[in-house]
């Protein structure tokens, strides 16, 4: 018989390890801490899905998950066609394919922080170019206290933010395609749109998924960019799911509901994230 | 269906410095007559796909005019000219089925939709398609991807021209000469000009009612399979059309004679003033072994090496310091000391490489 090597151990146990400190240990602690109630002192109760049952009943909770759920759609459906848009009206080739990219990069560059304090600083309406450009006018805006005003702040901040990695997903896609392609396609007299449709969409699915998935998952996780610019308000307008989650566990140190509130916004994220990889890659499963 | 002229076609490529560079197809005068079956032939790189380009309007050339018909349509983008192209490697639009695939050309050209169902029903029959034809085209394998390919630039019975660019490089060999029958077939039904560009021999012969020549940008014959055989307008054109090739010797030529290293060979006419350094062409096939002194006219040769394919055999023999290819039948004895006879109807000269057609019988008899 082979005897048995139990080497293969010392290579497994690191990553056993790391992952178990990265992942598996906070994540658990969380789940310990949803199920338990403290009265201070380090003493802990069971009370089983308790805080489960309050955090899925109350309002605020709804109210916050209606925001996110609303924030990513207007957000996909708007850098998702821009991105895509702005792709196919880059160059191919040439000098300027260099500096369109550059250009595409640069948002992407700057931390979540920083393009929060950029637009807070930008859409105010003592001194911002925008916000007192808009004043000049005569059109009255103000993020801090209109709620619509808040929301358009937001949204524009993320499409500034991140339309570009939809542009860069998407042109990676499209250069891709051979020329051979395009030849083809202007025999067969194909128009402009009927090219983008059988051609440049499909060659662009795989690239497309990844783009929605990323930025929908991003989107729903938005934290810092609303925090900086509105505090989450005005009122509760902008209180996204993260920022009551913040509120709740550091601000009310309510640490059972909070825990319990991380656990569904997190499953909602992963629940969501694969009902749209099966519904954008279903037609894949015949394929080669 | 339109006639093609290209008149002081020529085409050279722009460098990265905007700086032109060597002609890719020098200027060129040709008339692709309607309906006919060409194919255009030469080594990689000789500048057929150029060529095609022009043709389909995916290069404009830079000196020269194209013609349909008697118009002009140089300038005009591939969509306006109706042409279809096949391309080396199957271009298939993957969301479609193999039905809505061959249908693309004729839905974006608005054909009323019983005409288009007829033509795709008849296209799917002709390359065998039928039982694929609800299915996903990007499910099909490569051979299947190319007859979708080969259909969609047979599906138009309007069209000016089908371009085919070396349609069957990716083809299990068993399957292109039954593709290649197909495609006959397409071109006597519908009766398209055809224009088909390859490195392959046999499959320009067998394609092709008249083969273009091409070798460096330039083409060099026009003619028949027979004529391209028989009488070869260029050295090189004798040596790529044939298997082997024609053999091509260094000579002098003097009044009738010829003289391959030292040795002279009897012409059927008369040359006049001596010229060195020509060459003489002649076909293994009409080149004879045999004994020396058997014939007064043949020339002492020793065999270097023989090639046995099958139902002849490929001699090589060394005239002086030349190999001169002789095809020998199977099962034919071969000298003890062999010497070669040149067929003198079938000899050419070449000077510069190109055919020297024989003076007129007018001049002084010999």
């Amino acid at each position: 018989m082979k005897p048995l090597n139990n080497r293969a151990w010392f290579l497994v146990t690191p990553v056993l390890l790391l992952v178990a400190f990265s992942a598996v240990i906070p994540l658990m602690t969380v789940v310990n801490y949803s199920v338990q109630d403290s009265f201070g002192n380090n003493e802990f109760f069971w009370v089983g899905t308790e805080w489960f049952e309050e955090v899925l009943r109350s309002e605020r909770f709804h109210k916050a998950l209606m925001r996110n759920l609303t924030f990513s759609a207007i957000v996909l459906a708007i850098e998702i066609p821009l991105g895509i848009a702005i792709a196919l009206c880059m160059p191919t080739r040439g000098p300027w394919v260099s500096v369109c990219l550059v250009l595409m990069a640069m948002p992407l560059l700057i931390p979540w922080n920083v393009v929060g304090t950029i637009w807070q600083i930008f859409g105010r309406v003592d001194i911002g170019l925008l916000g007192h450009t808009l004043a000049e006018f005569g059109i009255d805006y103000n993020y801090s206290q209109n709620v619509v005003d808040a929301w358009i702040t937001v949204v524009m901040m993320d499409v500034w933010h991140w339309t570009s990695l939809v542009v860069l997903l998407c042109y990676s896609g499209l250069v891709a395609i051979p020329e051979m392609y395009y030849q083809a396609a202007r025999i067969d007299g194909a128009s402009r749109w009927a090219i983008f449709r059988a051609i440049q969409l499909p060659r662009m699915k795989r690239v497309l998924l990844i783009a929605v998935l990323l930025r929908f998952m991003d989107s729903f996780m938005i934290y810092t960019e609303p925090f900086v610019l509105t505090g989450g308000g005005p009122g509760n307008a902008t209180t996204f799911l993260s920022i009551d989650l913040v509120q709740m566990a550091v601000g009310q140190f309510d640490i059972g509901p909070a825990a319990a509130m991380s656990l569904i916004y997190f499953l909602i994220i992963l629940a969501l994230s694969w009902v749209f990889y099966s519904v954008m890659t279903r037609d894949d499963d015949q394929g080669n | 269906m339109a006639s093609i002229i290209m008149d002081s076609v020529a085409h050279r490529y722009t460098s990265k410095g905007e700086q032109m560079q060597e002609y890719a197809l020098k200027p060129l005068n040709l008339e692709w007559v309607d309906g006919g079956a060409y194919a255009l032939l030469g080594p990689s790189g000789c500048g057929k796909t150029t060529l095609l380009n022009i043709i389909s309007g995916i290069i404009i050339p830079t000196e020269g005019r194209v013609l349909f018909d008697g118009e002009n349509i140089t300038q005009l983008p591939p969509q306006q000219r109706n042409i279809a192209q096949v391309f080396q490697f199957p271009v298939i639009y993957d969301t479609m089925t193999v039905a809505q695939n061959l249908e693309f050309p004729l839905r974006n050209r608005k054909v009323p939709l019983q005409e288009r169902q007829q033509r795709v029903e008849e296209i799917l029959e002709l390359l065998e398609l039928t039982e694929f034809a609800d299915q996903k085209a990007r499910n099909l394998n490569a051979d299947s991807k190319q007859k979708i390919s080969l259909g969609r630039g047979l599906v138009r019975t309007d069209t000016n021209a089908v371009l085919f660019d070396e349609p069957l490089t990716v083809i299990d060999p068993a399957l292109k000469w039954q593709l290649r029958a197909q495609l006959k077939k397409a071109h006597q039904q519908v009766g398209h000009t055809m224009i088909y560009v390859t490195h392959d021999q046999t499959e320009a012969l067998t394609f092709a009612d008249k083969v273009v020549v091409m070798l460096e940008g330039e083409v060099l014959q026009v003619g028949t399979p027979q004529e391209l055989f028989d009488s070869p307008a260029h050295t090189f054109v004798g040596r790529f059309i044939g298997s082997p090739g024609m053999n091509v010797l260094p000579c002098s030529v003097q009044e009738n004679k010829a003289e391959i290293d030292g040795q002279q060979v009897l012409l059927n006419h008369d040359y006049g003033r001596p010229k060195i350094s020509w060459e003489l062409g002649i076909r293994p096939e009409n080149v004879r072994l045999v004994e020396q002194h058997s014939d007064q006219s043949a020339l002492p040769v020793s065999i270097a090496r023989i090639d046995d394919i099958g139902r002849q055999k490929i001699v090589h023999t060394a005239l002086g310091n030349h190999t001169v290819h002789v095809i020998v039948k199977e099962g034919t004895r071969l000298p003890a000391r062999p010497a070669v006879l040149f067929d003198p109807g079938h000899v050419h000269l070449y000077d510069d490489a190109v055919l020297v057609s024989p003076p007129a019988a007018t001049g002084s008899d010999h």
